[in-house]
């Protein structure tokens, strides 16, 4: 199979320039036009070996597409490749405001779980999905302009905060439902 | 290895359904349900088990149920992958379970101990026979369908029960995905469908996206434990509830959810059904069930399907707008009730076009036909997911997730780990699926055991451990230990699954057991002979014994003798000769016996009345 190197960094596997904006269309075509080579369906009637060889091809192209995919993970893969750990876990030293909006955030979040208020939650589901596109708009340019990596890492963990949020009203979505 | 020019490769789907099992198979381009001799196409998922070993299956089995109760199966897939607890209340269940063990249940038949995944393979093995018959040839594998909403324990027991039957297994598909590709393929649809699929016993719901010949799932989710047999049994509840009834016979507990489950039938065309039944000790069940009580009776079952609906939307980021069409799977979809909510929730009227109860299997069959490599040209595309999260345990009996639900399938997620102890050569994981935080409230999948780390001292060895789900939706491990480049071993200790050294044995024993089969039936027909046979030389010796001399006697009572004592014994060819030894002594008997009645008979009557006539 010529078009595929493992070896190959994701965007490489796509044929895109690295870079935060991405034309997700042309991403998605490349996707699905590797898929419909690698595919373990497309090998189901060949030898054992064949058909894991194509998991193991799969499985890569579902990992390089889900990391592009995602503005966070898309983020945080071209600062690795660029030398930048985002530090997620260990650099906790972030601004204060916005430690204080998160902590905000979070107690609005739980009082309207308690109170099964569905349009509040609704309300910050928006208000939150703004805010994370305002730091995607950013995150580009740090990283695609400026060059700005550092400045790039610090605007990724915000960007996790956010991702924690989102997940925290979907369970609350749940809760209510229950 | 590749597949030789125009040579046609034998393949099924095989939809292995909650109440009802069906294969179906592509023949020239169309796919088409297989049926069996009768022209029946559904086999319906019920396992009688005989004590003599042997087995029937399907509608003789279900039409005798309520005759025992105890040793015919039905519903097995509700036992698939799940443990004693799951079942919930096993007093309402007319099975004895076996209460060894805490994997997987085991049910106590008349024929001994069975899996789930034992009773399943006896429905799969019926119609892989069927299929044979009908395709006129071996088959290359089957493509077996489960719920999307299946967890690893339960995808990997359909798995096992496949080869257990003697199917090639070429992959297990998702069923809504199976009824999307028999859709989309006959409709040259395109956009985002969703797929309402409630089964016999399990309801799925999956949010699919339809365009240029790739089905791609956006989102899975459902309760694999709700479907049309809980509507059954809030009839059967309310038929106890009418007649004041309590701790039925497992018989007649049977035959009142039979009743229910026609009433429920009954209810689709109808606006009310009568429920007649005669209990075991003659009470008379008369009802009227109307479709206003058992809409009532039945709408929060209905609501329990529109949350994972909710939740599917949600992770597929879409609103209820972004749908183009919804498709309806499975028998109990037929329920207008049910068509009713979901038409509401989604503001359009279900597409119904399509027979919920083949659709799966048909949609399975073009799969399978695609997978053997027949397809030449207009192949599509198929991007499915893994339902439910998965997970280690970690410290406090947390669980960290490891590859999250509604991941595109086949993925891998890679962890490293490190030793806590100098010199540590082991290390154990914990490996769990569902969406909750607490381990305990998630499903235990396996304990994985790893062996061989070259001692270090603490936090120096880096192992490194790869989750890898297969296109099947299947969780293997592998580990490495990174600085020396060691593999270790894995010793994988299924919680609910099979070993495989216990599907081996299976396999070893159902192999063996088509022998057994044969053996045992032919000692028991022996044995009804042998008995048959004494009984009336018994009879005969009372009646006309002083018709033999003393040596005939002798020897009649030594024959007789030595047959019953061969039917301790399980050879049935000792018996076989201890009989015709038997009926060569009392030929002359017979003889002498039949003399004495003529006699008799012409003693007994008149002259003149054997001239009359």
């Amino acid at each position: 199979m010529q078009s595929f190197d493992a070896a190959k960094n994701h965007f490489q596997l796509f044929g895109l320039e690295p870079s935060f904006k991405l034309d997700l269309t042309r991403l998605e075509e490349a996707y699905r036009a590797l898929q419909a080579e690698v595919h373990p369906d497309k090998s189901a009637h060949l030898a054992d070996s064949e058909q894991r060889l194509a998991m193991q091809r799969s499985t890569i192209v579902n990992e390089a597409y889900q990391t592009l995919k995602s503005p966070i993970r898309r983020a945080r893969y071209l600062l690795m490749l660029n030398g930048v750990d985002t530090q997620e876990e260990t650099n906790t030293a972030m601004p204060v405001d916005f430690l204080m909006s998160q902590m905000e955030w979070r107690e609005a979040v739980g009082e309207a779980e308690q109170k099964r208020d569905v349009a509040a939650l609704d309300r910050l589901e928006s208000v939150m999905k703004r805010d994370t596109r305002l730091l995607e708009e950013l995150l580009a340019v740090k990283i695609d302009a400026d060059r700005d990596y550092e400045g790039a890492a610090l605007l990724v963990r915000k960007l996790r905060f956010m991702e924690k949020l989102a997940e925290e009203i979907g369970s609350a979505y749940d809760e209510i439902d229950n | 290895m590749s597949t030789a020019p125009h040579q046609h490769r034998l393949a099924v789907g095989i939809d292995l359904g909650t109440t009802n099992s069906l294969v179906a198979s592509v023949r020239n381009g169309i796919s088409v349900v297989l049926n069996d001799e009768h022209g029946r196409s559904m086999l319906p998922s019920v396992v009688r088990y005989f004590a003599d070993g042997s087995i029937v299956v399907g509608d003789a089995a279900q039409a005798q149920q309520s005759e025992d109760p105890a040793n015919t199966i039905v519903s097995v897939k509700r036992f698939m992958g799940r443990g004693l607890s799951d079942v919930g209340d096993i007093s309402q269940l007319p099975y004895l379970f076996a209460a060894e063990g805490a994997g997987m249940v085991q049910l106590r038949t008349s024929a001994g101990t069975k899996s789930p995944v034992e009773i399943s393979a006896e429905i799969l093995k019926v119609l892989r026979i069927r299929a044979e018959a009908s395709l006129g040839g071996e088959l290359v594998g089957a493509v077996i369908t489960v719920p999307a909403y299946f967890d690893d324990a339960q995808r990997q027991a359909t798995k096992d029960a496949a080869k257990l039957a003697g199917i090639n297994v070429l992959r297990l598909l998702n069923e809504p995905t199976a009824a999307a590709i028999a859709y989309g393929l006959d409709n040259a649809s395109e956009g985002v469908y969703a797929v309402y699929d409630l089964g016999g016993g399990t309801f799925d719901i999956s949010i699919l996206r339809l365009s240029r010949g790739v089905f791609e799932v956006l989102a899975a989710n459902g309760d694999s434990a709700l479907g049309g047999d809980d509507f059954d049994q809030r009839i059967y509840c309310w038929i106890l509830e009418r007649n004041q009834l309590s701790a039925l016979a497992p018989k007649d507990t049977r035959l009142l959810l039979t009743q229910a489950r026609a009433a429920k039938e009954q209810l689709t065309e109808h606006s009310e059904a009568r429920i007649t039944a005669v209990l075991s000790n003659g009470e008379v069940i008369d009802n009227v069930l109307t479709l206003t009580e058992f809409e009532s009776m039945s709408k929060n079952l209905i609501q329990r399907t529109l949350q994972p609906l909710r939740r599917a939307l949600r992770d597929a980021r879409l609103g209820v707008e972004d749908v183009k069409g919804v498709v309806m799977v499975g028998g109990a979809t037929r329920m207008p009730q049910v068509q009713r909510a979901v038409g509401e929730f989604f503001g359009q009227t279900p597409l119904t076009n399509l027979d919920p109860d083949k659709v799966v299997a048909l949609g399975a069959a073009i799969q399978a036909n695609l997978l053997a490599g027949n397809q030449s040209g207009g192949d599509w595309l198929l991007l499915d997911v893994i339902p439910l999260s998965l997970g280690l345990e970690t410290v406090g009996g947390l669980v960290e997730k490891i590859i999250p639900r509604n991941s595109t399938i086949p993925t891998a997620r890679a962890q490293e780990f490190t030793t806590y102890k100098d010199g540590q050569t082991a290390m154990s994981l914990h490996v769990v699926q569902g969406e909750r935080e607490l381990v305990a409230d998630c499903r235990s999948l396996a304990k994985f055991e790893l062996r061989g780390i070259p001692p270090m001292v603490a936090g120096a060895a880096r192992i490194r451990v790869t989750f890898q789900v297969d296109a099947d939706g299947l969780l293997n491990v592998m580990a490495r230990e990174m600085s020396s480049g060691i593999e270790a071993a894995i010793e994988v200790k299924p919680s609910y699954g099979l070993s495989d050294a216990e599907i081996a044995r299976m396999l070893q024993e159902s192999t063996e057991h088509a022998k057994d089969d044969m053996l045992a039936r032919a000692l028991l027909e022996q044995k009804t002979e042998a008995n048959q046979l004494l009984d009336a030389v018994e009879h005969a010796l009372i009646q006309d014994g002083e018709l033999l001399d003393a040596s005939q006697r002798a020897d009649i009572g030594a024959r007789l003798n030595a047959l019953k004592e061969t039917l301790s014994s399980k050879d049935h060819l000792a018996i076989k000769r201890a009989i015709v030894l038997l009926n060569e002594a009392t030929v002359n008997f017979a003889q002498l016996r039949m003399d004495k009645s003529v006699r008799q008979a012409l003693a007994g009557k008149n002259i003149s009345e054997l001239e009359v006539k």
